[in-house]
């Protein structure tokens, strides 16, 4: 196989439609079409109005990647796809459309995992991922420590939220000082004006008999939240930039401190930082200092590759080829709590057998362009 | 000519290809929950039946719906992809169309697909290619008066025998009937509909309530 596989990849995981194309660790494409804006009036994600602009984008997004990339699809490695973990309905519309699209090429499908693509952009952006790599990934929809020794096969969870998710404790905040959604650049923009150190919020699990890389933000959001209660009924104006900064620094704070934790606990000396909240201020500012007073090398890709995109998939994929993993079966499915340990979904038949993806060709050979 | 076409607008994840003549392959599953890890191998498998291969084919055409929406879109995003790979043009079919014209009945009668939340997907039809009415969802004791008496075609008229005394299949959704009702509207020259869902419905989607206080009063 190519050494700088061409591969496209799909993701539908959310409320993004994505379809990025790259050359082994080259980005040549990243299209995307959001349906954030639609959303927004519900304070949140709606699956079902998700799914229906995934439906009215895939085919429209998928052409205009390939014409941002200036390659033809007969020209393609392989298709990838997010299998999962995300929205079931929303996942099925990508699928779905990576099946049809791999069978009527003729290219082997790779399902593979959301966190790991979310890991493995990093290499469009500052090239092959050390091994091991140490992932904080931080979103509306996660918040996870993982240890990465092999990103295409071996992807261990150190540590998760218990409770809300990093990115969703931004947007809650933000509906309770009345910013709109999504919350995240409205308080990183207010908080620049506000002081971190005005108001006290509790760092979350951060007690020494607390689980050293969970994450809890529920008990970060209830206190912002009294705190904001309390001015109110006093009659009193809420410092709405001290509060936005101050909630910030102790996500922050908790979020830093336990990803270099876990570097120095485990002898890795790179930390990389994806997930929508990578693209926080703050966030990028204090894991850099931290960082460097630890001796660790810090990777955070360009914000645009943070957030969910389809170039993190056919990262992922590409490197998927290039490490001759297996192919999926055309009955792979969506797996809405697809587990973080499988990078990908390779075939039923392909249990133990790395190297061999001929039942993708059996069944799909010649289909076209033969 | 040869069209392909995939229906999964209701429990059957239903495939055929059509020469312009005749039915050359058909495979129909029933299965509610695994439209999405069905339909492909169902499409290779009609494929090899036939001894062809997909670049064959010249049109694709794809029951729009009505239709529970998860299973809907795995055919429309199918149907939409495999246009879009092969460059041929992607022809919508209302479902209850296909259902009306296997029925093979003259004269008036309905059909009736389940919608779940105890309500149908129905329509109404003059012999079994013109559609009079509809498509429409409504509880079936609403639609009563309006079906009385008629002939009633689909799962959603078995489902519910005491509104649909005359409730009879087939059943389930053919795409053989789709294909070939496709073709011969194609040939004589009728327009198709656009690949674009029948949701009938709007999206659920509830509002968040106002910010809830937390601290007691
Ligand atoms: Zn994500």
């Amino acid at each position: 196989m190519a050494d700088e596989p061409l591969v496209l990849g799909i993701e539908t995981s959310c409320d993004e439609t994505g379809v990025g194309i790259v050359r082994g660790t080259t980005l040549l494409a990243d299209a995307i079409a959001s349906s954030v804006d639609e959303h927004a009036r519900f304070g949140g994600v709606v699956p079902e109005v998700a799914s229906r602009a995934h439906l009215e984008a895939m085919v429209p997004t998928i052409e205009r990647a390939l014409k941002e990339a200036g390659v033809t699809a007969r020209d393609l490695d392989g298709i990838a796809v997010t299998a999962g973990p995300g929205l079931a309905g929303a996942l099925l519309v990508g699928v779905s459309a990576a099946k049809a699209y791999a069978y009527a090429l003729g290219k082997p499908l790779y399902g593979v995992n959301h966190l790991a693509s979310h890991i493995c952009v990093d290499q469009l952006e500052h090239g092959p991922l050390p091994e091991p790599t140490m992932a904080l990934l931080v979103s509306g929809g996660h918040s996870s420590l993982l240890l990465a020794p092999d990103i295409t096969a071996d992807v261990r969870p150190m540590g998760a939220t218990i409770d809300d998710a990093a990115g969703e404790a931004f947007d809650k905040i933000a509906r309770v000082l009345n910013l709109g959604f999504p919350g995240g650049p409205v308080i990183d923009r207010l908080a620049k004006e506000g002081d971190p150190e005005a108001i006290a919020f509790p760092r979350g699990l951060t007690g020494p008999r607390d689980p050293a890389y969970d994450f809890s933000f529920s008990g970060l959001k209830t206190a912002v939240a009294r705190w904001i209660e309390a001015k109110r009924n006093a009659g009193e104006d809420v410092p709405v930039r001290d509060v936005a900064a101050s909630f910030q620094e102790a996500v922050v704070d908790v979020l830093t401190r336990k990803a270099v934790r876990a570097c120095k606990d485990e002898g890795v000396d790179h930390l990389m930082i994806g997930g929508g909240v990578a693209a926080n201020s703050r966030l990028r500012a204090m894991a850099e200092e931290r960082c460097e007073r630890a001796g660790i090398r810090l990777r955070v890709p360009r914000p645009k590759l943070c957030t969910d995109n389809g170039a993190m998939v056919a990262a992922l994929g590409a490197e998927m080829v290039a490490r001759n993993r297996p192919a999926s079966d055309w009955e792979l499915s969506a797996d809405s709590s697809l587990p973080v340990t499988d990078p990908h979904v390779p075939g039923e038949h392909h249990h133990g057998h790395v190297h061999d993806h001929d039942h993708v060709h059996e069944i799909s050979k010649d289909n076209l362009y033969s | 000519m040869l069209l392909l076409a995939v229906d999964t607008a209701t429990p059957a994840v239903t495939v055929a290809l059509h020469d312009g003549d005749s039915v050359v392959a058909e495979s129909t599953q029933v299965d509610a929950r695994r439209h999405g890890e069905l339909l492909l191998p169902s499409v290779d498998r009609v494929l090899a039946a036939a001894g062809l291969k997909l670049d064959a084919v010249t049109g694709v055409v794809v029951g729009v719906g009505p239709g529970p929406y998860t299973g809907l879109r795995v055919g429309l995003v199918t149907a939409a992809t495999f246009g879009s790979a092969l460059g041929v043009p992607v022809h919508g079919l209302c479902t209850l169309d296909g259902l009306a014209y296997a029925s093979g009945l003259e004269g008036p009668f309905v059909v009736a697909t389940d919608a779940r939340r105890k309500e149908v997907y129905w329509a109404s039809y003059d012999g079994s290619r013109t559609r009079t009415g509809g498509p429409a969802v409504d509880r079936p004791a609403e639609i009563a008066e309006q079906v009385a008496g008629l002939p009633a075609v689909g799962a959603g008229a078995l489902l519910y025998p005491e509104v649909f005394a005359d409730a009879r299949g087939p059943e389930h959704q053919s795409a053989a009937a789709l294909a070939a009702l496709a073709a011969e509207k194609l040939a004589a020259g009728e327009e198709l509909l656009p690949p674009r869902p029948l949701y009938l419905r709007r999206p659920d989607a509830q509002v968040p309530k106002n910010y809830k206080v937390v601290t007691p009063q």
